[in-house]
């Protein structure tokens, strides 16, 4: 049994009956209107709790929760610039662990050392940063908040980015598609440095959230959980349906829902009947400009995508019989 | 008690910082910083420092890992040089603005390009404007006081600075001298346990590093432009007592043999020591010569610098480094601002010497003196040269 299946094994996960009444990320933040990253964050923190150190990279959490003199956190919180949250929590979680092995300080019960980012500040500028702390092995947990571009800045698009997504740096036009590259697949990466626990999870599915997050940080070592953070004002769509185009994410493939425990990939949600991808796109203008043709492809690779996670995840029948084909519903 | 060894400085270095008792090192290779932190691995492998060591993937890391680790309340240490230091310093200047402790060994070296990993003082001069305190030794004695004292000055709840000292490239890190290296027991009497003044602790939460909004950003600024001039004091302060403690003196200005003299030699490091031996040369000529070394270089050491310099006609400031101002080099133009503001007028010739390892002799010393008295004598307007360029 790996170290985090065995740090798992009397898992007791939230219910709509005992989802805890903390807020350490308390309300009148001054996150947009209808911003499902904040939500994210919030509840990640009731689900680790108070005794916890928070290293925020640069970005739109760390603008709206920390203007001084005000701050949006009960939990101590750290910022120190884009790139670096990964490497200043895992300096936290190496202060600690020397100063309590050598008795300067009386640590009663675990502290939780949560570092996150955006995809800006994780997938890009933070990646070595990243990279580094997970393969030296610290006791941490990082969130990748991905809401598909640099939104505090104004939506400049980066390498999470989807596909065909308008951005202010990725514009269509007669010679552009919009974003021309793929979304990279960060969670991928971070499984390639083989550490306990990995799962993906967005705020439209709030138990499962808080599950994978409390799993995150009762596993040792380093663990990472990446999560949808849909952004009205930069996928352009009414604040009001965030957490139905999150849903629609799942429902499409576009976003699936998997953990990946000791190695071992396990889909969170099977999604037999999956919407077509189209679904998700219409409820975007970013996606407005997108041609059938184009829809297609991206279709296609979607597709391509959930049969490569079935095979990880071991659910492809034999002989490749699992089908997963969608027709178009218009 | 102490006792006096032969050893390399950079070994040396590294015992001072494990006498020094810290808590988490972080720090990325780079030549000539490496025998620090791999004597440091060892210290902390064989058990002689408990310590964390973090072996981070870039130096821009070394110095996040260490902000985390001293916003945590622990003790910490880093070394680098040259590109190590530039990549890292968007870090520093983040550091002493949060008002942490840290303590960094520069081991100067030339900055690319072209990539050279000889000594100059690219590196130093690419921290003037950090915010860091900076201090800069001469031989292997003082690299091992100064960190020593770095410690005593940074946590000291009047200053909470990180403290940078430099050390030159090889020419001081990679040279076995005699040192003196206190006891454990020895330093711990010298300097307290940390004691952070706010640190990242759930039971007292804290937010580190907020926003600052123009109504509060240059306030900030202000405070922290206090502190690096308060910290003047503590530095003296801390000085004079590891006199007493070790019986080692030190000043913000070591000067030698200016009691009466006319001209000064004004520079920083190890060059100090050949020109002191070009400054015998040429007072057995008659030549009443001195030298003023800098050993503090931030803050500047305005008071020291003044009443060293106010009897003098003529100053050599020797610059490391180039400022590429296409006027003076960084460290003179430092030096004309006190004598300026100070109404001093001696002849002043700045001098470019020894970069990227190129050597500076005895004798490149007693003709920098000698061009300066004929510059002077003629009244040649003062400007800068590079010396022992290759036609």
């Amino acid at each position: 049994m790996g170290v985090a299946s065995e740090a798992l094994k009397n898992f007791k996960g939230f219910t709509t009956k005992n989802i805890p009444t903390i807020e350490p990320l308390s309300p009148g933040h001054r996150a947009c209107q209808g911003c499902v990253e904040i939500l994210a964050l919030r509840l990640a923190l009731k689900a680790i709790g108070t005794n916890v150190i928070v290293a925020s990279a640069t970005g739109c959490m760390e603008i709206v929760t920390s203007p001084y003199p005000q701050t949006a956190w009960r939990v101590p919180w750290i910022h120190v610039a884009f790139e670096n949250a990964a490497a200043v929590i895992s300096g936290v979680e190496a202060g600690y662990k020397a100063m309590a092995r050598k008795g300067k300080i009386d640590l009663q019960e675990k502290i939780v050392f949560l570092g996150y980012g955006g995809d800006g500040g994780t997938a890009d500028i933070g990646l070595q940063a990243l990279s580094g702390a997970l393969e030296r092995g610290h006791d941490f947990v990082y969130i990748c908040l991905d809401n598909e571009a640099y939104m505090n800045t104004g939506i400049q698009r980066s390498s999470a980015t989807p596909y065909g997504a308008m951005t202010t740096t990725s514009p269509p036009g007669k010679k552009s598609i919009g974003q021309s590259t793929w979304k990279k697949n960060l969670p991928a990466i971070v499984v390639a440095h083989e550490i306990p626990y990995v799962a993906t999870a967005t705020p439209a599915y709030p138990l499962d959230l808080m599950n994978k997050v409390k799993k995150a940080a009762m596993v040792p070592g380093p663990a990472y959980v990446h999560i949808l953070s849909v952004c009205p004002t930069g996928w352009r769509h009414p604040t009001n349906i965030a957490i139905e185009v999150a849903k629609m994410a799942v429902a499409t493939n576009v976003f699936p829902l998997y953990e990946v425990i000791d190695g071992k990939w396990i889909l969170s949600r099977k999604n037999p009947k999956p919407k077509p991808v189209k679904e998700y796109l219409k409820m975007q203008r970013r996606f407005a400009h997108l041609t059938e043709e184009e829809i297609e492809k991206i279709q296609a690779r979607i597709n391509a995508e959930w049969e490569a996670l079935l095979e990880r995840c071991g659910e492809k029948k034999e002989g490749g019989a699992e089908k997963t084909e969608v027709t178009p519903s218009e | 008690m102490g006792k006096r060894v032969g050893m390399e400085v950079s070994i040396a270095a590294a015992e001072a910082v494990a006498l020094i008792d810290v808590d988490v090192v972080a720090a990325y290779p780079i030549t000539p910083q490496t025998h620090i932190v791999e004597h440091l691995s060892e210290l902390v492998a064989n058990g002689h420092l408990d310590a964390e060591f973090v072996p981070v993937e870039s130096e821009h890391s070394a110095m996040s890992v260490c902000v985390g680790a001293a916003a945590a309340g622990a003790r910490t240490f880093t070394s680098t040089s040259s590109q190590g230091y530039a990549l890292m310093v968007e870090i520093c200047y983040i550091a002493s603005s949060m008002r942490l402790p840290i303590v960094m060994a520069v081991v100067n070296r030339a900055l690319s390009a072209p990539i050279s990993i000889w000594n100059d003082h690219s590196d130093m001069m690419l921290a003037r404007d950090t915010g860091w305190i900076q201090t800069v030794a001469e031989n292997g004695q003082e690299v091992v006081d100064l960190l020593i004292h770095a410690y005593r000055v940074a946590e000291d709840h009047r200053v909470l600075l990180p403290v940078m000292v430099n050390l030159d490239g090889f020419i001081v890190s990679h040279v076995i001298e005699p040192i003196e290296l206190p006891s454990k027991e020895e330093v711990q009497k010298y300097l307290p346990p940390y004691k952070p003044l706010l640190k990242l602790d759930p039971k007292s939460p804290v937010t580190m590093g907020p926003v600052g909004v123009p109504e509060i950003y240059t306030e900030v600024k202000k405070a922290q432009d206090e502190a690096i001039k308060n910290s003047k004091k503590v530095i003296l302060e801390a000085w004079e007592e590891f006199a007493k403690h070790f019986g080692r003196v030190y000043k913000p200005v070591e000067t030698y043999r200016c009691e009466d003299a006319e001209i000064v030699i004004l520079l920083m490091g190890s060059i100090a020591e050949t020109a002191m031996r070009a400054i015998d040369t040429m007072r057995e000529r008659g030549k009443r010569v001195g030298l003023a070394r800098l050993r503090l270089f931030r803050p500047f050491p305005v008071e020291e610098l003044v009443s060293v310099l106010k009897p003098v006609k003529a100053v050599a400031v020797i610059d490391r480094a180039l400022g590429f101002n296409g006027y003076t080099g960084p460290l003179c133009a430092e030096v004309k601002t006190v004598l300026f503001n100070h109404a001093l007028t001696p002849y002043v010739w700045n001098y470019i010497a020894g970069l990227g390892g190129r050597d500076v002799t005895v004798e490149n010393f007693v003709e920098m003196v000698e061009m300066l008295e004929e510059r002077a004598a003629r009244k040649e307007p003062m400007g800068y040269e590079i010396i022992n360029v290759r036609e």
